[in-house]
């Protein structure tokens, strides 16, 4: 167990590695009640073609999802049940990179965190919850047809890549999930839920020692294959489709644009790599930049851009998008600011304000139970703690992001996704 | 954590919730005013037009600049609906000055800047800005249009319309479009005029800052505030009954793919001397938990729909169920939702179920105290409707509700108006 103290900022962090492989990281958090804990495995719904024991395997979409779904059933029924009967808030979520698990409560952590574990590591699959579940799912695919945020997004990601699975929905489709059988779900648990390819993350008001310990006793004793991955050809340095829209019930066109950009893998540079993004995003497209200021006073914005930048499934973006009565005109007035800061550099005070700005930001970030968990989890797939943010900022300088911006932010590599209101 | 309040200014109440657990402050300023049609949008407009420019930072890119200086604080105009009661003015969130690595007074400063955003904004000629009444009123039409955007949030906001349609609860917080439309900048300057001298002004800090600190930050930062002596008449008619003796049906179609079938009922006769603990746990057996009777019935048992939940309204005495369902599954899924609040009011429920829920809602309660947010608007609501008591202390009543409290709460529930968004049928599409 390593303990190590980050006094600027009021936190220590605790670290173990048990022998089956697990790594797991610990906030104590003793002046408040609640407790937040993630259990999550490095597989999402872009993981479906891995190798194992010297042979590809080929997965249908929507896996992960289904298994997200499903590993709530227990022998002795729901594990959801049981952790709601006991005053925890318990969800899931899957993305492309990963499938986590968690809950938040204010009493019996120790009772939840013992529920948590055992749950995600025991797989309990029949024939007919299976089928009954493939109804439930396929509901869920269709409601979020309905959300035009879902649309926008999958639509960009459709442009952004031609290969790369995240470009398919996380849940699959109503034919992909009508093919996964409790066997598939077996076999992927087996692959993907081994202690070696998962970690876990608690923050709030625990004892770590006894955290640690109950992992061990619960876990698997021994470390398991980590599969290696396909995410399919190499993209082109363009995007695939530079443009994609469609209609559906909104009151105003929306949009989203996006690029890939070089991803740095692992550790301190990606850290590094992710914390001169989101300045750049902030200094490009934030409240005090230039071209938001603009579109928001001339009406081409209704509200706020939004943009993130987002690692998974060995690839990187950035996204940014919002709502326009002329998305066209929006774009134009990015595209030209992006043009502008190519050539003439990016302001100076601009930048020292942004880096201030974000580092509240992250101390905002850090004060928030399941955000914090959530980087630590994302820190711990990549190699690299998320507190180490606010030593690394120090250091960050204006040609760190204007180098950031030349390599990654151009209008050549921007794919754009719109949608219409109906006519 | 200490929650004191004290009288500002006449008819200013500052509430100082003084914790140090925290790594950001968060400082609220709330004007009150009575939810009704003819002011609704003028009243939303406010904030959105006063947070574009004061008389020293003339626009949003000097007042983001300011922010960022201030190492990331932020300030939201808020529109709120509390009952009858549409509740405006601005929230703000900023580091704790201990984190901050140089020397710093983020409470004065965002005080002040509050203050001015709030008492001095950017004028022409005496009147706000044309230019900025003009495009916030293009923000807030779009707001407005864009309420269909989330079907699930549109059909509850349909239900409160169409169910209170005789009732100010049915205006939606940002009023119409029309009524955004017919505003001007002088009709609104002199709106604003009339709101800052007359509302009940209640202001909310929570952070490390002693109180005594606060009230100084406030007292320099407000001191242009204008008073006069009226004392207002703001708070919410709870209706005990439903309008007619049967449900009102309503429907509406859109092209969507799954339906939102939402359900609107009056409490009845707990509103009479509402025990908040008994109602939300009434609420929390019925369908506001994970272990509640909607969701395990309705959703894992029969698979109805793909969600259904409760909410209770306090301020309006409002028992709202929201569901998304199969069209086909309309009959099924209403007779069931029917059929499980039957099963409350019969005393159908287990001591499991019991327990699960109160665990529920006093959890919920004492998380409250872990958050800057849920704080904030947890003292809101208690000084617009009580009860006079800390999240914890209201957790422990929670646990102390019985069965029979429980099912005397759903004794008076009535069913008042249903609603459902359905899909465009085939065949009578244009």
């Amino acid at each position: 167990m390593k303990e190590r103290r980050y006094d600027n900022i009021s936190e220590t962090l605790i670290t173990e590695t048990l022998s089956n492989g697990l790594t797991i990281n610990i906030v104590p958090r003793p002046a408040f009640t609640k407790s937040f804990a993630m259990f999550a495995t490095d597989y999402g719904g872009a993981d479906r073609r891995f190798k194992l024991g010297g042979s590809w395997i080929d997965t249908p979409a929507g896996v992960a999802h289904f298994l997200e779904h499903k590993m709530f059933d227990m022998p002795y029924g729901n594990a959801l049940s049981v952790l709601s009967a006991n005053g925890a808030s318990p969800n899931a979520f899957t993305s492309s990179g990963m499938t986590a698990y968690h809950f938040e409560c204010t009493e019996r952590f120790e009772d939840n965190l013992r529920v948590l574990l055992s749950f995600v590591s025991t797989p309990y699959f029949t024939a007919e919850s299976v089928q009954k579940e493939q109804g439930i799912i396929g509901q869920e695919i269709c409601m979020v047809e309905d959300n035009p945020g879902f649309v926008i997004y999958n639509n960009l990601l459709r442009c952004l890549y031609e290969y790369n699975p995240v470009r398919d929905s996380v849940a699959g489709s109503i034919e992909s999930i009508a093919e996964i059988t409790d066997k598939t779900l077996y076999h992927c648990h087996e692959m993907f839920y081994n202690p070696s390819n998962m970690t876990l993350a608690v923050v709030g008001n625990a004892d770590p020692q006894r955290v640690i310990a109950m992992a061990q006793e619960i876990l698997p004793k021994e470390p398991g294959e980590v599969p290696e991955r396909d995410y399919g050809a190499p993209e082109a340095a363009i995007p695939h489709q530079a443009k994609i829209s469609a209609e559906m019930e909104v009151s105003a066109p929306q949009f989203m644009f996006g690029a890939r950009i070089r991803p740095e893998r692992d550790g301190i540079a990606r850290l590094r790599q992710s914390i001169i993004g989101e300045i750049s995003l902030a200094m490009l497209l934030g409240p005090s930049s230039p071209v938001f200021n603009r579109l928001y006073s001339d009406g081409l914005l209704n509200g706020s851009l939004d943009y993130e930048l987002d690692y998974t499934a060995g690839t990187a973006m950035l996204l940014a998008g919002g709502e326009s009565r002329d998305v066209g005109a929006a774009m134009d007035e990015i595209i030209s600011e992006l043009r502008r800061v190519t050539a003439d550099g990016l302001d100076r005070d601009l930048f020292i304000n942004s880096k201030k700005s974000y580092f509240g930001d992250m101390l905002r970030n850090t004060g928030s139970f399941s955000t914090l968990a959530q980087a630590l989890i994302e820190g711990a797939f990549a190699d690299f703690c998320p507190l180490d943010a606010f030593e690394i900022i120090e250091g960050i300088t204006v040609q760190d992001v204007q180098a950031f911006v030349f390599d990654n932010i151009v209008p050549e590599k921007l794919a754009l996704s719109v949608i219409e209101p109906k006519k | 954590m200490k929650a004191t309040t004290e009288i500002l200014m006449p008819n200013v109440l500052l509430t100082c919730i003084t914790t140090g657990k925290f790594k950001t402050g968060c400082l609220s300023v709330n004007l009150l005013t009575p939810l009704c049609r003819q002011t609704a949008s003028m009243n939303a407009a406010i904030p959105c037009v006063l947070k574009r420019g004061t008389a020293t930072l003339p626009d949003m890119a000097t007042i983001s600049a300011k922010l960022d200086s201030l190492y990331g604080a932020r300030i939201s105009p808020t529109v709120r609906k509390k009952g009858e009661i549409q509740v405006i003015g601005f929230t703000s969130d900023f580091p704790d000055d201990a984190f901050i690595p140089e020397q710093s007074s983020n409470l004065e400063d965002v005080s002040y800047l509050l203050g001015e955003m709030l008492l001095m904004p950017s004028t022409q000629g005496g009147l706000l800005r044309k230019e900025y009444v003009e495009s916030e009123k293009e923000k807030l039409l779009e707001r407005i249009r864009g309420s269909i955007n989330d079907k699930r949030a549109y059909s509850m906001q349909r239900l409160a319309e169409l169910m209170c349609s005789m009732e100010n609860y049915s205006v939606y917080k940002l009023g119409t479009e029309t009524d955004v439309e017919s505003i001007t900048s002088q009709g609104l300057t002199r709106h604003y005029s009339e709101l800052l001298a007359s509302s009940p002004i209640e202001i909310f800090y929570c952070g490390s800052a002693e109180p005594a600190r606060v009230k100084a930050a406030l007292e320099n930062a407000l001191a242009a505030l204008p008073r006069n002596s009226e004392e207002p008449d703001i708070g919410t008619e709870i209706r005990m009954n439903s309008l007619e003796e049967k449900p009102r049906y309503f429907e509406d179609e859109m092209d969507v793919t799954q339906g939102k079938l939402s359900i609107g009922f009056r409490l009845g006769d707990c509103m009479e001397d509402p025990d908040t603990a008994a109602i939300k746990v009434f609420n929390a057996v019925y369908g506001g938990c994970v272990t509640s009777k909607l969701f395990m019935n309705v959703r894992e048992k029969l698979s109805l729909a793909y969600f259904a939940s409760s909410i209770v309204d306090m301020h309006k005495g409002i028992l709202a169920v929201s569901s998304g369902i199969e069209f086909d599954k309309y009959d099924a899924a209403l007779s069931e939702i029917f059929a499980q609040l039957e099963a409350v009011k019969n005393g159908s429920v287990t001591d499991e179920e019991l327990k699960a829920a109160k665990r529920a809602v006093a959890g919920a309660y004492r998380s409250t105290e872990d958050s800057l947010g849920a704080l904030e608007d947890f003292y809101l609501n208690q000084a617009l409707i009580g009860p006079e008591c800390s999240p914890s202390e209201l957790a422990a009543l929670v646990e102390d509700v019985r069965k029979e409290e429980v099912v005397s709460t759903a004794a008076g529930v009535e069913c008042d108006a249903v609603y459902f968004l359905r899909g465009i049928r085939k065949g009578d599409a244009d």
